[in-house]
């Protein structure tokens, strides 16, 4: 699979990973040989294989409903690049 | 329904997602609380703001809500289901990502029974429903520069119910709000406060000729009431249309309803394409439901409000219009049912009670049913001295005002205030011969034919004794005395 820059300036945004321009002809080509290595499993015939979703043999283990966490707002914020009060804050996002 | 243009006639189609909260103590991967209206960002686990590290587990009883749903909506229970990704960049979702479920969801095809204005019912199909987390809370209007998060409901677990396009006008958008509503509420399985968000719709809304393939359709985002979906559909509709008989053609686009212009507008933050790029979640397995697990949560479904407004026709001998109001909201429900008393009390007189007299009281002050301040015992006792003769219809009313102003007891009432009914046949003779001593004229007018007179006279000798003379006695003396 061949991808041009343009796909790759798409993928990069959609990821919010900044790549530079002169950047986007060298990772083109790297996701390419990764792409070219995934599809050699296409030769593998999985007609009829039910689809896998986990490497496990287990399924989902559940927890009651219980509220055992909460009240570490402190915590919860320690890290955020700016915060007004209670609140995490962010530059304005307008609809 | 069909929409007269300007070039002929058109008809809408439309389809729903609505998104409910789950009711559950803790949310659907944490174990922090989904309690409304905590103080900002108290209830957040690190799971629930993305720290690193940090693994979902999820909550057993979201697992049990989304399934009773999945059977109260007559719907394929799938036993294997998988949680995915899908991803997206916004401030209030600070994983990048929203668990949610994409090819595998908990709950497969179903169907429920709209019920119309015009007493005609329709079935609408449910194409699925998936258990996904909800997102942080947004606040615009506190900085002009910033925008504030909250995220106490980020993580929350939110059924979305999609239904297949199978409405075509508003009436039947709100009916199926309507009654997806009252079956979540019956259930227990969300609460469908609406006002709070707990139960929002995305709508989509299409316009094409009648008989015609599907149009291009538009989803208008987030309407939060029945008024408003009824609103954001009747404008949508006609805006395609517009666009249509001027030639154009409708672009496939996510669209925003302002309630207070009561319009439809472009998303146009939401310009990109979306590409959520979902993919399973690795870190968390597949979800597989025990068989016989699901057949207990089936036979332990409630009755639920068709079945139930079919039994309360059925033996209680109500009509399909009083049987469909006190069914509309469970608590109606169970305070009718209470106040019946495993039919001890009749139906029908409970009924008018609680459409009319009950009803109408509460309203007045806005007060749900479960705050009244007469239970459905106390009314039941009210009912009781109508129906052994201890007072008349007519009294009961004024006991009930009275009732409900200071929440005493019919009985203390009645005795208080002595407003027994008159069964005495001398002292309703006496009310009558006071009346009839006063109005001459009247009795003349009554003798010379005029019989309509019959209820002024009945009136006057009701209001002598208070209201408190039995109607039939009253009504067969004050008969023979104008024969004179």
């Amino acid at each position: 699979m061949s991808l041009d820059k343009d796909m790759v300036r798409r993928i990069a945004h959609l990821a919010r990973i900044r790549v530079a321009d002169d950047e986007l002809e060298p990772v083109a080509r790297d996701l390419e040989r990764i792409l070219g290595f995934v599809e050699q499993l296409n030769a593998v015939d999985t007609e009829g294989v039910e689809p896998m979703t986990s490497a496990v043999a287990m399924t989902l283990r559940q927890r009651p409903d219980v509220v055992t966490d909460g009240d570490r707002r402190e915590e919860v914020l320690a890290n955020a690049p700016d915060r007004a009060g209670a609140f995490f804050a962010v530059p304005t996002v307008v609809e | 329904m069909l929409i007269r243009g300007e070039t002929g006639d058109w008809e809408m189609v439309l389809g729903l997602e609505v998104h409910a909260q789950v009711t559950s103590q803790a949310k659907l991967f944490s174990g922090a609380s989904t309690a409304f209206g905590g103080e900002p960002n108290t209830q957040v686990s690190l799971i629930d703001a993305a720290m690193p590290g940090m693994l979902p587990v999820i909550n057993e009883m979201c697992v049990r809500q989304a399934v009773l749903t999945g059977l109260g909506l007559n719907a394929r229970i799938n036993l294997t289901s998988v949680f995915d990704r899908k991803n997206y960049f916004y401030p209030d979702l600070p994983q990048g990502y929203q668990i949610s479920q994409y090819t595998q969801p908990i709950v497969g095809a179903g169907v429920i029974t709209i019920d119309l204005p015009d007493g005609s019912t329709k079935p609408v199909r449910i194409a699925r429903l998936h258990l996904e987390q909800d997102a942080g809370k947004s606040l615009h209007d506190q900085d002009p520069h910033r925008t504030f998060i909250d995220l106490n409901r980020a993580g929350v677990a939110l059924m979305e119910i999609v239904s297949e396009p199978d409405m075509r006008s508003p009436d039947e958008a709100a009916a199926y709000v309507t009654k997806l509503r009252a079956i979540l509420r019956y259930l227990g399985t969300c609460d469908g406060n609406m006002e709070q968000g707990n139960l929002r719709a995305d709508v989509n809304v299409s316009v094409r000729r009648p008989g015609e393939p599907f149009g291009t359709r538009c989803e208008i985002k987030n309407v939060n009431s029945i008024r408003f979906i009824r609103q954001a559909i009747e404008y949508e509709a006609r805006r395609q249309i517009e666009i249509l008989e001027d030639g154009g053609t409708v672009e496939q686009e996510t669209r925003l309803f302002d309630a207070r212009k009561g319009e439809t507008r472009s998303m146009r933050s939401k310009e990109e394409a979306h590409d959520y790029r979902y993919f399973p979640d690795p870190d968390l397995l597949p979800l597989v439901l025990d068989p016989d697990w699901v057949e207990e949560l089936r036979r332990s479904l409630p009755e639920l409000p068709d079945a139930k407004r079919e039994r309360f026709m059925r033996d209680f001998g109500l009509s399909a219009y009083d049987a469909s109001v006190l069914v509309a909201e469970k608590e109606t429900a169970a305070y009718y049912e209470s106040l019946i008393d495993g039919g001890r009390r009749d139906p029908k007189l409970a009924a008018n009670w609680v459409i009319s007299e009950l009803y109408g009281r509460l309203n007045r002050t806005g007060t749900p049913i479960e705050q009244s301040p007469v239970g459905a015992g106390a009314l039941g006792e009210l009912l009781d001295l109508i129906a052994d003769g201890t007072i008349t219809a007519r009294t009961a009313k004024d006991v009930f005002d009275t009732m409900i102003e200071t929440g005493r007891s019919a009985a203390a009432i009645v005795e208080e205030k002595g407003l027994k009914q008159i069964t005495d046949t001398a002292a309703i003779e006496a009310a009558i011969a006071a009346v009839l001593d006063a109005n001459p004229d009247k009795i003349a007018d009554y003798r010379a034919g005029n019989e309509k007179l019959m209820g002024w006279f009945v009136g006057q000798v009701m209001r002598a004794t208070g209201g408190k003379a039995n109607p039939k006695l009253l009504n067969e003396t004050l008969r023979e005395k104008l024969k004179g």
